[in-house]
């Protein structure tokens, strides 16, 4: 059976026709505030539920309560803050129960009716989300240039974005119906923002070997630089599944959701986001939305057993390597031999040897793989 | 603007955490068992037993998602189209 959405409830903000044509022909008459394309990404999320219980942008007691106690005000596990940051001028005039049109590249996206207008304290929120304040880090940096004010409430949504990537994205009205149509009872969630080597393959197939379905679910949109552009990531899975996996054990979708390197905290986000697409487990990589050294390679893990109301079963699955006694890709927990047999998959080594045109080995990544990701002249974020 | 609901006494008065009993003897046993477990202090215990209780009476109470035919057979058409199904 799915999971429970988060929260209890799957939320759907999405306008009716009839809500749609009252808001577009007031449109003129309502204030206007134009977001960015990550904010434009988090409105339709809310909307169509992937943030279940969230029905818009925090308003402060929320807020407050997920940067100190990783939970909403009610409780309810919640790790990252889901804001709208605005310049006082932006909301001049403005008052708590207004109206708001939200816009992004000149399209009217949402209504939100304002509820409450908070400032913020941006070194605490670094502090409490990165556990750093080190500017290296690109989610502080990011942070630390956001509005100085934030805007909390409810949201419509009328219109969706631009999406590239139509044909691969679902949402959890849809992934729920259609574990439930495949007859799927235990379904594993895969979150990524890299192409697959072998280590990803192996840990996806150690969880597909106990459950019924595996959801593999990379995020598209803001990520830093060097790391791999949106569609190299899916022309490469396209490889993968297309060669390496049973077509009615696993569904690939794409998020449009941006990293934002928050570590443990993040770990947790990912996986209140899988189950509210019907997962019933997730899978937690080491270092999981690490970058870096801040974090430790287990504090992922180490949070959940901070949250034993999440919903959601987390599956850590030990490093792997390539042994060349063994024959295969293994971990330390099932392989006798030494240091000496082992091949590790090391991420950079493998830019490194794309970035110089080179197929990596195939102890490391599929040969179909390679080919996918090498048929781009520049795979990588600039 | 938000509209806070009212608080009882014991919430005013502590903030963020409020007060509840428990006999002594559950808190001496609670205090030995958790001994080299991670858990800190009784209360740290007690939250988590308590969250876990909680989430899983309030999921018992869940319903299950309800979809109108009509969104159901769209939504199957989709699925289809993007060769899902």
């Amino acid at each position: 059976m799915v999971s429970k959405p988060h929260g209890g409830e799957l939320i759907s903000r999405i306008a009716s026709d009839k809500e749609k044509a009252r808001i577009l022909s007031e449109a003129r008459e309502i204030p206007k505030l134009f977001i960015s394309r990550d904010l434009a990404s988090d409105l339709q999320n809310i909307a169509h539920g992937v943030y279940s219980p969230l029905k818009g942008f925090l308003i402060q007691e929320d807020f407050l309560h997920v940067l100190h106690e990783m939970r909403l005000s009610n409780d309810v596990p919640w790790t990252i803050p889901i804001i709208l940051d605005v310049d006082p001028e932006e909301i001049s005039g403005l008052k708590e129960g207004d109206e708001l049109l939200l816009i992004c590249y000149e399209k009217p996206l949402a209504i939100m009716r304002l509820e409450e207008i908070y400032g913020w304290n941006k070194e605490e929120y670094v502090q409490s989300v990165y556990k750093t304040r080190d500017l290296s880090h690109p989610g502080v940096s990011k942070t630390l240039k956001r509005k100085d004010l934030l805007i909390g409430g409810e949201i419509t949504l009328i219109d969706h974005l631009p999406n590239s990537f139509e044909n691969y994205t679902l949402w959890p009205i849809e992934t729920r119906l259609l574990f439930k149509e495949r007859g799927w009872r235990r379904i594993v969630g895969f979150q990524t923002r890299n192409v697959p080597h072998l280590g990803h393959e192996y840990v996806q197939k150690a969880a597909l070997t106990f459950a019924d379905g595996l959801f593999i679910n990379p995020l598209v949109g803001w990520k830093k630089l060097g790391d791999f552009k949106d569609e190299v990531i899916i022309k490469a899975y396209e490889a993968l599944l297309r060669h390496y996996y049973p077509k009615d054990s696993v569904v690939f979708a794409v998020l449009q959701m941006e990293m934002r390197y928050a570590g443990p905290r993040e770990a947790i986000h990912h996986a209140i986001v899988r189950k509210n697409f019907g997962c019933t487990h997730f899978i937690v990589g080491r270092d999981h939305a690490g970058v870096g050294n801040f974090y430790g390679p287990y504090e992922a893990w180490e949070i959940f057993k901070e949250f034993p109301d999440l919903g959601i079963t987390p599956l850590f699955i030990r490093e792997s390597f390539y042994c060349k006694k063994c024959g295969g890709m293994v971990n330390a927990k099932i392989c006798p031999h030494g240091e000496d047999s082992r091949i590790r998959i090391s991420g950079t080594k493998l830019r490194k040897l794309i970035r110089g045109g080179e197929k990596p080995p195939k102890e490391a990544m599929r040969p179909e793989v390679a080919e996918a990701i090498l048929s781009f002249e520049n795979p990588f974020v600039e | 603007m938000k509209v806070r609901e009212e608080q009882d006494e014991e919430e005013r008065t502590h903030g963020r955490y409020t007060t509840v009993s428990i006999p002594i003897t559950l808190y001496r046993r609670i205090k030995e068992l958790i001994k080299d477990t991670g858990f800190t202090s009784v209360s740290q215990f007690v939250i988590y037993i308590l969250r876990e209780v909680v989430s899983s009476m309030e999921e018992e109470r869940l319903k299950g998602e309800k979809l109108s035919e009509e969104e159901k057979r769209q939504i199957i058409e989709r699925l289809k189209r993007l060769g899902y199904l």
